[in-house]
């Protein structure tokens, strides 16, 4: 017994050396495995509350960029108002079939919070946002988050006022995507090179694929709002060993200047879940 | 000032600066990153205890990642060099008494070229092991010696320019003190 005591005696900076180090792995490896980190939400109060501090003056010098985008967003949605259309022929009406949809009241698919972006990261190699709203503005885990432009990432972390957004810049960030023209489904993730191009995997070569056209948001997504802007293809690389293209995407949102976010989930995407869940496995 | 009180205010200083400042610049390229902040554990003084320079090392680290976002990724290069650096030191240090006389680790209590080589070792281990875990998740080879090469370089500027410009007065360590 004496022996272990000035074995420990002995060689306690070492053993201390080995436990932070450990402790520190263990952190490092349940929050890859599963986004929960220690302290986490305590922590994320006090680093947002600290960030949207130094917010208040970064955001003053962007006012002009940010105004824009807000406008040219507005515009956008005018465009698409029902008001914004006339109908040519008085005789053709148009009737919702009443089958389909319950005539009282319309299920309501998706539901947008706005948020402003307090802190905000592009040259790491896994990017995170900090927004100012949580878990008391009805934040959950897993939300959506689109910007002005196009798509922005994903909530993984909510405390009290503020939660944490994977933005597309990070290597762990999965996006099911689709072309506009023809409708491929395929899967766009970050290589870490450069925080303007994101790349879209999975798209056979048989699909006619050109410079400029657009990528949107895919329709089985199940997060994300279908048919909403990523990017547009900015270079084609075809991968030689298999059939499929490696399509760079210049990213419809600029993450180095986005300061307005909207969350957004899919109120029934619990449903369509356990319904998928229920699907026999053999 | 004592160098409780100094401490402390280093030990926000380098966070924020790192958190505010150089994170937030735009990136050049993927490898050049500026990294900094472990400056502070190369400053902290001669005189504490191995086990507290590891626990306020890892400490340190750990409130980098709330800021940065991944927790644990720069608590365990951190860790490291806490454990590495009174090794260093102890071969380092000329054999009269500068451990006595000086308070920490500078240009003037431990020569130039001691101490050029003490940031530039201290430097290279910390980058190669911050990347080595960032190459165990994703990357190639290519990735590692570019990254650790550019990355080690951008610091050893910022540590020179800071030394230009806040030189420390390393005072003696009188028994009066």
């Amino acid at each position: 017994m004496r022996n272990i005591f000035l074995f420990i005696r002995r060689f306690f900076n070492l053993l201390l050396f080995f436990v932070l180090q450990g402790t520190a792995i263990y952190i490092l490896a349940t929050y890859n495995k599963t986004h929960q980190a220690f302290f986490a939400s305590a922590a994320n109060e006090v680093t947002g509350s600290i960030s949207s501090k130094y917010n208040a003056v970064d955001y003053y010098f962007r006012l002009k960029q940010t105004n824009d985008q807000l406008a040219a967003e507005n515009a956008r949605l005018h465009n698409e108002l029902s008001t914004s259309f006339q109908n040519p022929d008085t005789a053709h009406v148009l009737k919702i079939d009443s089958l389909l949809t319950d005539t009282l009241h319309r299920i309501r698919k998706f539901n947008f919070l706005e948020a402003k972006v307090v802190n905000n990261s592009i040259s790491d190699e896994n990017n995170y946002m900090t927004v100012h709203r949580g878990a008391l503005q009805g934040v959950k885990n897993g939300m959506s988050v689109i910007g002005p432009d196009g798509i922005v990432g994903r909530v993984i972390q909510v405390s009290d006022n503020y939660s944490r957004v994977m933005s597309l810049l990070n290597h762990k960030s999965q996006v099911s995507a689709m072309l506009k023209r023809g409708f491929y489904q395929g899967i766009i993730n970050w290589d870490g090179k450069d925080p303007q191009y994101i790349q879209l995997r999975g798209i056979p070569k048989s699909a006619q694929v050109r410079k400029g056209d657009s990528v949107l948001t895919s329709n089985l997504s199940g997060i994300f709002p279908p048919e909403l802007m990523v990017g547009t293809i900015a270079g084609i690389d075809s991968d030689p060993s298999t059939s499929f293209y490696i399509l760079n995407i210049k990213t419809a949102t600029n993450f180095s200047t986005v300061q307005y976010v909207y969350l957004t989930e899919n109120l029934l995407g619990e449903e369509q879940e356990k319904l998928e869940a229920k699907t026999p496995k053999d | 000032m004592s160098s409780l009180l100094k401490n402390i205010i280093r030990f926000v200083f380098f966070i924020l600066v790192q958190a505010f400042v150089l994170d937030k610049v735009p990136p050049l390229h993927q490898y050049v990153k500026p990294i900094f902040y472990f400056l502070f554990i190369l400053w902290l003084p001669f005189n504490i205890n191995r086990s507290w320079q590891m626990i306020i090392a890892f400490v340190f680290g750990l409130c980098l990642d709330y800021f940065s976002g991944t927790p644990g990724l720069h608590s365990i290069p951190c860790v490291l060099i806490a454990y590495l650096r009174p090794f260093l030191l102890s071969i380092l240090l000329p054999r009269e008494t500068t451990e006595t006389s000086y308070a920490e680790p500078s240009i003037k209590s431990l020569g130039t070229v001691p101490y050029g080589v003490y940031i530039l070792l201290l430097t290279f281990i910390h980058n190669s092991c911050l990347v080595f875990i960032e190459w165990l998740q994703f990357g190639d080879f290519v990735f590692f010696i570019g990254k650790v090469a550019a990355t080690t370089g951008v610091s050893l500027l910022l540590i020179f320019v800071t030394e230009l410009l806040f030189p420390r007065k390393a005072k003696y360590r009188t028994n009066a003190a």
